[in-house]
């Protein structure tokens, strides 16, 4: 029966929206963490670099089956963490993908073991910049070596196996998330059972590239940023919040940002001539502002660095490795979204396609930007719930009575 | 939906025409529908074909989510971009059911199917069932019959044509017809079908050899 309820968006904005199934939650959930890649045996890298010690923070949900084929490994964008569902003690809001993964929702966990972890390089408990080396007992700062996409799924495989999971029953993920389900796909297809890639792209477009490149400016240009050195001194505030306002403005559409804020004057005029008097600009403000209480600004550069490097047909021909494999995937695009266009999700649909992949996809009308794959929660859970299904069990079995 | 006055379906096949499609397609084939609606017809092939892979391609994000609820593979998108992207022999058969009188450019469409799937399945209104003749010839009317539903203000259809003209089209491309099918108010025709069928049937490739 659908009821109301709060989800949070991309930007970590609480937004209520209609949801599909009672608000049964998780629950109170805890992070927990492995730690692998001890020296001498560290993580080799895309550069050829070592990382180790390596630390992953990851929450699971549900119960693994005893032959474990019911797992499913969600992965988050840019700034998201491994907290998708259910409370931490304390906290008045839930995880970043609380609305699609719990009991009876699209990532049932009454039927399937979701697993999400933070990426490595992120600042939320996994392995980062503003982790301590320990060469030398700091703070990395710059000294973390470039990450790739493809070093945090390798990281993550690390966890899976560490888990005891052969096969993965699916990976998900939107945006980044979306990338590293394609780094799934083409580096260990042979690992996974089936794939949600959601608005994202084989790679990033000069545009895309661009919009980040302003956001580490921004941070770089902050004096506090001190060549990344500013652990336990000042933090780059002013550039990261700066950051985060620029992505902002990504994540919406000109449709959601007219009808969240239209013109509309904020409070009464001051002296100061430039204010932010909109509602738009206090929205980003603040925005900007809560963003640097919780994130790491070297992480911000390392991470969207790692998304504009990647090319998921780098060095390998995508269409050939998944040719004639028994791998379902869903694709799923929206509409508005202006940042990660239907047109880049279509090639991954298209190449599916080519491959003999039995492949669906589906562009959501969504009038949310980027947002929508965290606020369109109906229609996803309406795809994901029957295509998981038929993944595990080879057909549809029941009629989930959703749309 | 288009219903017609026929008994030849069974329980589960809601339009008459799925069922002489139904005969058609081999048991473990592949199939791509395209225009393939809720997915009824693929859903009923896979099950009861047992078919290796099935897919549709449709236009309508509603009709998308009712395919999903079915198990039914579907890519969202039209049928005219949808197509060219799929490898040469993809398919054993490549379903058209009443939808490419709607598209773009038939011809190149009928041409890309016939590339992409070894044979090709086409039904279509028939423009000139003897209904539409009268309306037109007499009434003066633009033509409504059961195949042709619509008010020309709301009709999906941008291409009109009739069972005599496409048989002409696979003699001027070059297409062999391997067998037709004719459907008219009660069921099977086989007299006079451009006057009296409503609905045309043809499995078609590219094979010259088999026209007949």
């Amino acid at each position: 029966m659908p009821v109301g309820g709060l989800i949070k968006t991309f930007s970590g904005e609480l937004m209520s929206v209609k949801t599909v199934t009672e608000n049964r939650g998780i629950g109170i959930v805890e992070t927990r963490y492995y730690t692998f890649a001890q020296p001498p045996s560290e993580l080799v890298l895309e550069n050829g670099e070592k990382l180790g010690p390596v630390t992953l923070a990851y929450e699971t949900y549900g119960e693994l089956n005893a032959d474990k084929s019911n797992a499913i490994l969600v992965l988050h964008a840019l700034t998201g963490d491994a907290h998708v569902a259910g409370y931490h003690k304390g906290d008045k809001n839930p995880g970043w993908w609380d609305n699609m993964v719990g009991p009876g929702k699209a990532f049932d966990t009454g039927k399937y073991f979701v697993i999400c972890s933070n990426i490595i390089g992120g600042c939320k408990g996994s392995t980062g910049p503003s982790s301590i080396n320990p060469a030398t007992g700091k703070p990395y700062g710059l000294d973390f070596p470039l990450i790739t996409i493809g070093d945090m799924v390798k990281a993550q495989l690390q966890l899976i196996e560490h888990l005891g999971i052969r096969k993965l029953l699916s990976v998900a993920g939107g945006s980044m998330g979306g990338m590293q389900v394609l780094e799934w796909m083409f580096a260990y297809p042979e690992r996974i059972k089936s794939a949600i890639p959601i608005s994202t792209a084989m790679r990033h477009s000069p545009q895309q590239i661009a919009f980040n490149e302003v956001g580490r400016q921004a941070i770089m240009a902050d004096p506090n940023w001190q060549n990344g050195n500013y652990y336990g001194s000042r933090v780059p505030a002013r550039g990261l919040a700066v950051a985060r306002m620029v992505g902002h403005i990504t994540y919406m559409s000109d449709k959601s940002m007219e009808a969240k804020f239209g013109r509309r004057i904020k409070g009464e005029r001051q002296d100061f001539k430039f204010t932010p008097d909109f509602e738009v600009e206090g929205y980003l403000h603040y925005r900007g502002k809560s963003f640097v209480d919780r994130f790491d600004a070297n992480s911000y550069l390392y991470i969207t660095k790692a998304m504009d490097n990647y090319d998921a047909s780098r060095d390998r021909n995508p269409g050939e490795i998944l040719r004639g494999r028994d791998l379902k995937v869903l694709v799923i695009a929206f509409k508005s979204d202006w940042l990660y266009p239907p047109y880049q999700t279509q090639e991954i649909a298209r190449l599916c396609k080519q491959a003999g992949l039995d492949v669906t996809y589906c562009e959501i009308e969504s009038s949310y930007g980027h947002d929508a794959f965290l606020v369109e929660v109906e229609e996803q859970t309406h795809l994901v719930k029957y295509f998981l299904e038929r993944v595990q069990h080879g057909r549809v079995l029941s009629n989930h009575d959703i749309l | 939906m288009v219903e017609y006055s026929v008994t030849m379906t069974s329980s589960d096949q809601t339009r008459p025409e799925f069922c002489i499609i139904f005969e058609l397609i081999h048991e473990g084939a592949s199939v791509l529908d395209l225009g393939c609606g809720d997915g009824d017809l693929l859903a009923l092939l896979q099950e009861k074909k047992h078919l290796v892979r099935a897919q549709g391609i449709e236009i309508d994000e509603k009709a998308i989510y009712r395919c999903v609820a079915k198990g039914i593979s579907v890519v969202h998108g039209d049928i005219d971009s949808g197509l060219p992207e799929y490898g040469t022999g993809s398919f054993n058969y490549v379903i058209l059911n009443q939808t490419f009188q709607q598209v773009k450019k038939p011809d190149t469409v009928i041409q890309e199917a016939l590339r992409v799937g070894e044979k090709v399945i086409v039904s279509f209104p028939n423009f000139a069932h003897y209904s539409a003749r009268y309306q037109l010839a007499i009434k003066g009317r633009a033509p409504i019959t059961r195949s042709l539903p619509y008010e020309w203000y709301n009709t999906p259809n941008v291409h009109f044509l009739s069972i005599a003209d496409f048989v002409t089209y696979c003699r001027k491309k070059e297409i062999g017809i391997e067998q037709a099918f004719y459907l008219g108010n009660r069921g099977r025709i086989r007299l006079l079908p451009n006057l009296r069928a409503l609905l045309g049937i043809f499995l078609i490739s590219s094979d010259i050899s088999s026209k007949r």
